[in-house]
């Protein structure tokens, strides 16, 4: 049997490597995949929580998560495009009309 | 070792390494084509935990149509410039020591987790017998009924933004 | 009425004013096909609001809190004193943006019904007695709010605004559910009441694992709040949104997160307020230090109002962190006192905006007093209310935090929340000064509206009879938060 806390450490660790790439990576698409990453993990430590404890929130957690994932992807590109339709980058570095 | 260790180790260390991949390739196409890859990792792991409906669902909704949605945006955008330059902020290195600091916390803590609570009704044999998709709809229409009519809203919110925001001006 | 074991269709009751809302919603954006003139569909709006906030008072007064399918939703006096202050802001916020839209070359049906969805979702956040109910109200009221952010899209600004809003807010709720999950994963439950039980029996008051939960699901409303260190989107997304959407959001989601955060650190972490004490204590100061402090140098309104904010954010903040019922009910009653000052003071911005003139910098403001006195004294009315000056509504806002504050014993923060206090005074009697005590550069044209002047008018008066009558207002926040 693998341990609970096998799982969660996998999760820990991706989830890591999400926040990293949001932060570090300049390309904004790559910065919104390192976001649906974050999601990925917590969505596999939702499901081994719910295996582990034999409950049904945490799964029924993660059909919410996959859907407010489709909304939020529908709406982020939306304004990615909105964007990029007024102004050709998409360098994080180069969004700086708004400071101060 | 048993096998189930040593298949969630490969699955861990592929994981790990496709996630890395994810976050560092300089072409957009190529993250989102690793991506695709790591759900279909995800997926496999969601049968191990008894999850079928849910690793279906990671496979229509995720790898079926919000990657595909990413897909288009890439080709839409037409990214060549990006290709030639820098792929990470200037100072990339102190977010990677920080986050990577955070997360040696993060997982020196969360390895520490044990099956605390009492044990809940949707045991293995309770979900096999009445199959993945019923126990997850059984619950869903009841229990989480109003969530579920929540959900219903926000893509609701979400067709309708999506089109106020890409649609072409009629001026009114 | 407690949870049942089945679904009935007494279930319903308590969602009342939400689904009167959703409904509105749904109507206007139907509505908005057949109707050409924008004003009707925000007067069917506001009428929508009005018939949800009846539903609200009808069902408002029961003592005993009323959960309803199968425990994930909640009505009760706290939640309904909430929900007042989201229809004063949606109500307000309709008022003013009529005119303003249309002179944005943004006026469409869809920005009323996402109004009110948002508006919806923050309902829903503040009646959530189930954290997955919590995440989906707290998504719903965002999704509204990034695409707003983003309405005015031949904006670059506008563009850029919704951007930032929507990285850093998809950002937060990844901690958002990592808390959750962690929570879930330690009290095998994500009901908030049963979370409080599973601690305590399970003790686990003293586990990592929890605090770290509890500390992500802080992180991520320290996000939609915009404490510090968190608070880095708001002044580019409060400059870069349309004014009346910034004005809808500087009360709005604040005002739900605060709902959501003594919700769940009251209800749910009751037990480990030692903890949630010593981390909201350095953000707070934070908070308010960094909100008085770089508003000093502010030369554009929307983005000195941001930092305003912020720091008002901070002085909300103290009542939770005195960690009473009685502090609670002083947040509660700051952020219903603060709807009204903060939105005045948008709505003034919002006048100053005509066809080819932006009216944001603050340079713009020089001789109002000459050319329009009557804007130039509701706008120091506002300023005189947010610096936190008797005998208008602000002081009476911050007394009571402060004191509740004291009564728990945190005098020192008290001290420093009243020292970063007056230096707040500088920035907001600066405009005071540029209005009254400066020539005008140029010839200065105010749009008005009726709904303008309602909401001008609705503002102003609550201000001032606030400030000089505040038992009104404090008997309904006590009655319905302690009963």
């Amino acid at each position: 049997m693998v341990p609970l806390s096998w799982y969660i450490m996998l999760s820990a660790v991706m989830f890591s490597i999400g926040v990293f790439g949001f932060l570090a990576r300049r390309n904004l698409i790559i910065m919104f995949i390192s976001l649906e990453l974050m999601l990925n993990s917590v969505n596999v430590s939702l499901v081994a929580f719910s295996h582990y404890l034999q409950s049904m929130n945490g799964q029924i957690l993660v059909f919410f998560v996959i859907t407010v994932a489709a909304a939020e992807a529908a709406i982020g590109l939306a304004i990615l495009i909105a964007y990029y339709k007024n102004n050709p980058t998409i360098k994080v570095d180069e969004i700086n009309l708004l400071k101060g | 070792m048993t096998v189930h260790q040593l298949i969630f180790i490969y699955f861990a260390i592929a994981m790990t390494g496709i996630s890395l991949l994810v976050v560092t390739r300089r072409n957009p196409v190529h993250s989102v084509l690793f991506m695709l890859v790591l759900f279909v990792h995800i997926a496999a792991l969601y049968l191990f935990l008894n999850a079928e409906f849910l690793a279906a669902v990671q496979i229509i909704v995720y790898a079926g149509a919000i990657m595909v949605l990413f897909l288009f945006v890439i080709m839409l955008l037409n990214l060549r410039r990006e290709e030639t330059e820098e792929k990470f902020h200037r100072q990339w290195p102190v977010s990677a020591g920080a986050v990577a600091v955070l997360a040696v916390f993060f997982i020196m803590i969360v390895s520490k987790i044990v099956v605390l609570p009492a044990l809940g009704e949707y045991s293995i044999d309770a979900i096999r017998s009445e199959g993945s998709i019923m126990t997850v709809g059984k619950v869903l229409f009841t229990k989480y009924l109003l969530p579920f009519e929540i959900a219903s809203i926000i893509l609701l919110v979400a067709i309708i933004g999506a089109i106020v925001l890409a649609k072409k001006s009629t001026n009114s | 009425m407690d949870a049942g074991t089945t679904l009935t269709i007494m279930d319903i009751r308590p969602f009342v004013p939400e689904l009167t809302l959703l409904c509105a919603g749904l109507i206007l954006i139907l509505l908005d096909l057949i109707v050409k003139r924008k004003e009707i569909v925000a007067a069917v709006g506001v009428a929508g609001t009005i018939a949800a906030l009846y539903a609200t008072y009808k069902l408002f007064g029961y003592a005993q809190p009323q959960y309803a399918f199968f425990d994930m939703f909640v009505l009760d006096g706290y939640s309904s004193f909430f929900k007042l202050i989201f229809y004063l802001n949606l109500i307000l916020t309709i008022c003013i943006s009529v005119k303003f839209m249309e002179i944005e070359k943004a006026s469409c049906g869809e920005y009323y019904s996402l109004l009110i969805f948002a508006t919806s979702g923050m309902m829903i956040m503040a009646s959530a007695a189930d954290l997955i109910v919590l995440y989906l109200g707290l998504e719903l009221m965002a999704l509204s709010t990034y695409i707003l952010a983003g309405l005015t899209r031949k904006r670059h600004r506008s563009n850029e605004a919704a951007l930032k809003y929507f990285f850093l807010g998809a950002f937060s709720s990844g901690f958002l559910l990592y808390g959750i999950s962690l929570t879930f994963g330690l009290t095998g439950t994500t009901n908030i009441r049963d979370i409080a039980h599973a601690i305590y029996a399970l003790n686990v008051m003293d586990s990592p694992i929890l605090y770290l939960g509890m500390i992500f699901i802080v992180v991520a409303f320290g996000f939609k709040i915009a404490l510090a260190p968190f608070h880095m989107w708001a002044p580019d997304v409060y400059e870069g949104a349309p004014t009346s959407i910034t004005a809808f959001m500087s009360v709005g989601p604040k005002a739900a997160g605060f709902a959501v955060l003594g919700r769940v650190l009251f209800d749910a972490f009751g037990g480990m307020q030692v903890q949630w004490t010593s981390v909201l204590i350095p953000m707070a100061v934070l908070t308010m230090a960094l909100g008085s402090i770089i508003a000093l140098s502010q030369t554009n309104i929307k983005r000195m109002l941001a930092y305003s904010s912020i720091a008002h954010a901070g002085y909300m903040l103290l009542g939770v962190i005195a960690g009473t019922p009685e502090g609670l009910t002083s947040t509660a009653n700051y952020l219903m006192i603060y709807t009204f000052m903060n939105i005045g003071a948008f709505a003034i911005v919002i006048m100053l905006r005509r066809e080819g003139f932006r009216g944001e910098n603050i340079e713009d403001f020089k001789g109002l007093s000459k050319s329009h006195p009557l804007a130039a004294a509701l706008m120091l009315i506002f300023m005189f209310s947010l610096t936190g000056i008797p005998p208008t509504a602000g002081f009476v806002g911050k007394f009571y935090v402060f004191m509740e504050l004291i009564n728990s014993g945190y005098t020192y923060l008290a001290v420093i929340a009243v020292v970063f206090s007056a230096i707040s005074a500088f920035f907001y009697l600066r405009i005071v000064m540029y209005m009254y005590m400066k020539d005008p550069g140029e010839e200065i044209v105010i749009t008005t509206s009726p709904s303008m002047s309602i909401a001008l008018a609705i503002t102003c008066v609550m201000v001032l009879i606030l400030g000089v009558f505040p038992s009104f207002l404090l008997n309904l926040v006590r009655y319905s938060i302690l009963g």
